[in-house]
């Protein structure tokens, strides 16, 4: 592969120096980057940084070698503001260019939807790859829908209000009667800027800033960050912590997944598994304020370990109500799989093929269901994840049943992975002092949170704070694989199909 | 002197029973699904509430979407004054009063889906056009079972078909009756948005089909489309009833009671069907109300051996 020789090989866990990494020629880069999407290689992060001390721009990408564990990291510079898309070759990296575009007003040539992605000013002061007014605001949603044009079709605008309590986000369909040609999903109304608040740093913000960037995925990012900063620093963590993060990790997972079946449930008007599994979640929920005393799980993971140990009695208690919670979380979910007026709404509901999968680079259960090997926690194994393995699930028919069968898999496996590992808890210490991140680094993290793989990646600059901290949220990779699958599909399975992706609007946002 | 009572007291009970069905029905889901509930009354509440409120109204509306609500109202309140509660006639009854009955329905439908279409809304005109379209395949299995209960009565008024008479008919006709029974029960479901062609429940516009048309709605104009469908639910409940137990006893308190326990029977039984099944794919309800109408057809069929 050409220009692959620019291309570093990393492990997760170890920063290597900025300076190791060359500068390869943009088309070099752009090679790299395609061939290697093409032989099977995930583009984890593509992103841009201020060139350090110079004018211009660097693009960075991340490239992650599932088979061999390895991650490739690559550079190059843009100095005229504009670049060949990579989209037309490769779709995976379409939102990413449109990222890139709007942070730092990179224009992508040729890019085929070059759409704003959360509508805010450049960070290049004066500068915009729009070409609008840099003086002005931008307005969320501000964009040219596509349109199907034609007598009977007609235009469902969907948000960014929504009745029930959920985040704001607007959706576009083109419909011909109930049948939908086209979803345009316009994000965007959560920003709030937090990579750019995150430079400077780390101060004693940051670790809030970051778990306060999906609620829901509180234990995700902030593994993920206290990671790439232990990475940074060169610090080690004690065994006990690791084995505490990756149980708070599956509870996480745990009661999400069951709140995602009870949501389902409940999109299809079936009462009995909605409101049980509506309160377990609530029950895993407290068996994490049990661990660390929130419900969510803030304040738990911190850099150098975590801030909160199990005694003895709270093990004891911890293991007696996981029991009892998935013993009831068992009965409500076959329910689910043995009444065949909901298996009716769940099969061929929202289909996305395994092709389209790889093609834009979904993650997570949603690339799972579509028979997709993919799952962090075996492809790029990080802390107690290193030493046990969790089986992949998955399943092949990448419908809506496929989505739910493969979180409640999940859900036994999580189930049975905490067991072990509170039978097994390394006694120790459970954090040390994290080392302050070292000049000029660049530290990657990958973790698999609930909703799929989360992949940060930190800039220091010679003074050790970040020069740059990307933040990738699953849902950043998987919104368009909702509005791939909704094609062809009724407008009225919309709400059942997308609870089965159950994305978050903020994670996207930042 | 005993027919005015008598229609006193129907009258009362439609205007006032109504709203105690739904109750019923949430009571039945809330105990499935482990939950207390909301009171009993609590649908009472509501629509006392709803019609002490003011409402918005969208500037781009006409008298239309004013006289939905109305319209249907009023029409329900007349068709239940047609049909027959216990034992004796209805208040209005006249031969061909089940055209009226059915037509007065078709009225109100087809003024809350006016009033839909005048908001201008994508959700209401899918609301809309989700509504007539069921109706088309509702009405025609209603009509076979109005069909098959006039052949066996020969009688085209709604007293006399659901009347005494009808009785006499289970034992020769019963097939055929509990055919209709069945198909009207699945009218009755289609009819009042309930699981599994629609979920009162849900917040989701995108899969509503009754509920989506009233959106627009606030306030007292709320307030009576909440009467009204509940009066609605009522009539086929009150149908089903008579179809199922057409007795006239020589006592009336004993007729009303049994016709009070059917009806919180039918509630309950709705309450069941929507706790233990899911709600179809849109695409598949003109399936099941097809299935009505062959039923509500093999009913009149069997009659024509």
């Amino acid at each position: 592969m050409n220009g692959y020789e620019n291309f570093v090989p990393m492990r997760l866990g170890r920063a290597i120096d900025r300076d190791s990494l060359k500068d390869a020629s943009i088309d070099d880069f752009r090679e790299a980057i395609v061939d290697s999407v093409e032989a099977g290689y995930r583009v984890a992060a593509l992103f841009a940084a201020p060139a350090a001390g110079e004018a211009g721009v660097d693009l960075y990408a991340v490239l992650a070698d599932a088979s061999r564990s390895l991650l490739h990291v690559g550079k190059t510079r843009i100095e005229d503001g504009a670049y060949p898309s990579m989209t037309p070759e490769i779709p995976c990296v379409h939102l990413f260019e449109r990222e890139i575009a709007e942070q730092y007003a990179i224009r992508p040539d040729g890019h085929p939807w070059f759409k704003p992605v959360r509508f805010h000013a450049s960070y290049a002061p004066g500068r915009d790859a729009w070409g609008r007014d840099p003086d002005e605001k931008p307005i969320a949603g501000d964009i040219d829908f596509f349109r199907v044009e034609g007598d009977e079709i007609h235009e469902v605008a969907v948000g960014p209000i929504h009745a029930g309590v959920i985040e704001p986000g607007h959706f576009r369909f083109q419909c011909h009667g109930e049948n939908v040609f086209h979803l345009e999903i316009s994000l965007g109304y959560q920003h709030r800027g937090i990579e750019r608040s995150l430079i400077g740093g780390p101060t004693k913000r940051t670790i809030h800033a970051i778990e306060a960037a999906a609620g829901d995925t509180t234990i995700g990012h902030a593994t993920a960050y206290c990671q790439a900063v232990e990475a940074l620093g060169g610090s080690r963590v004690p065994g006990r912590a690791e084995v505490l993060r990756g149980i708070a990790l599956e509870l996480e997972r745990l009661a999400n997944h069951v709140g995602d079946l009870g949501a389902l449930a409940g999109d299809v008007g079936f009462l009995p598994t909605a409101s049980f599994c509506g309160r377990l979640r609530g029950d895993f929920l407290n068996l994490t304020a049990l661990l660390c005393g929130s419900r969510f799980g803030r304040g738990l993971v911190r850099p150098g370990g975590v801030a909160f140990d199990f005694d003895q009695e709270r093990i004891a208690s911890f293991k007696q109500r996981l029991a009892s919670a998935f013993t009831d979380v068992t009965t409500a979910v076959e329910l689910l799989w043995n009444s065949s007026s909901v298996q009716a709404r769940f099969e061929e509901t929202g289909v996305l093929t395994k092709e389209n999968c790889l093609a834009l680079g979904i993650v997570g259960p949603a690339a799972r269901a579509s028979g997709v090997d993919i799952d962090a926690r075996v492809d790029f194994p990080s802390g107690v994840f290193r030493f046990t393995q969790i089986p992949i699930s998955t399943a092949k028919t990448g419908d809506v049943f496929a989505r739910a069968f493969v979180r409640w898999l999940e859900i036994q496996r999580s189930m049975k992975f905490i067991q072990e590992q509170l039978n097994a808890l390394p006694e120790g210490s459970i954090r040390t002092a994290a080392a302050p991140p070292r000049p000029n680094r660049l530290a990657l993290a990958i973790v698999e949170a609930w909703r799929g793989m989360i992949c940060h990646v930190a800039l220091t600059d010679q003074e050790g704070k970040f020069a740059r901290y990307k933040m990738i949220d699953p849902s950043f990779y998987n919104w368009i694989g909702l509005a791939i699958a909704m094609r062809e599909g009724a407008i009225s399975d919309f709400p059942l199909c997308n609870k089965s992706f159950n994305l978050s609007y903020c994670g996207h946002d930042l | 002197m005993h027919a005015i009572v008598h229609n006193l007291i129907h009258i009362a009970v439609v205007l006032i029973a109504p709203p105690l069905l739904v109750g019923v029905i949430n009571k039945v889901k809330a105990f499935f699904a482990g939950r207390t509930g909301p009171p009993l009354l609590q649908p009472y509440y509501d629509i006392i509430k709803l019609f002490q409120k003011g409402s918005v109204i969208s500037e781009t509306t006409t008298w239309v979407f004013l006289a939905g609500p109305p319209i249907a109202l009023s029409t329900a309140i007349l068709v239940s004054l047609l049909i027959p509660a216990a034992g004796s006639a209805a208040p209005i009854s006249f031969e061909g009063d089940l055209i009226l009955a059915a037509y007065l329905l078709g009225l109100g439908r087809f003024f809350t889906a006016l009033a839909a279409m005048d908001t201008g809304s994508s959700f209401e005109g899918m609301g809309a056009s989700r509504e007539v379209t069921f109706a088309c395949l509702a009405e025609p299995a209603f009509f076979l079972g109005l069909a098959t209960t006039a052949k066996l009565t020969g009688s085209l008024s709604l007293s006399g078909m659901f009347g005494p008479e009808l009785a006499s008919h289970w034992s020769s006709a019963g097939a055929s009756l509990a055919l209709v029974f069945v198909g009207w029960f699945i009218v009755a479901l289609a009819e009042n948005s309930r699981i599994p062609f629609d979920d009162p429940n849900t917040h989701l516009e995108l899969t509503m089909i009754h509920e989506v048309m009233v959106l627009d709605h606030g306030g007292p104009a709320l307030g009576m489309i909440l009467y009204g469908a509940s009066i609605k639910l009522f009539v086929f409940a009150a149908l089903l009833v008579r179809l199922a137990t057409p007795i006239a006893t020589r006592l009336p308190i004993v007729d009303w009671l049994i016709f009070g326990v059917g009806i919180l029977g039918v509630a309950a039984l709705i309450g069941v069907i929507e706790s233990a099944t899911a709600r179809l794919r849109l695409s598949h309800i003109p399936v099941l109300l097809v299935a009505a109408c062959l039923l509500c057809g093999f009913g009149l069929i069997l009659l024509a051996r």
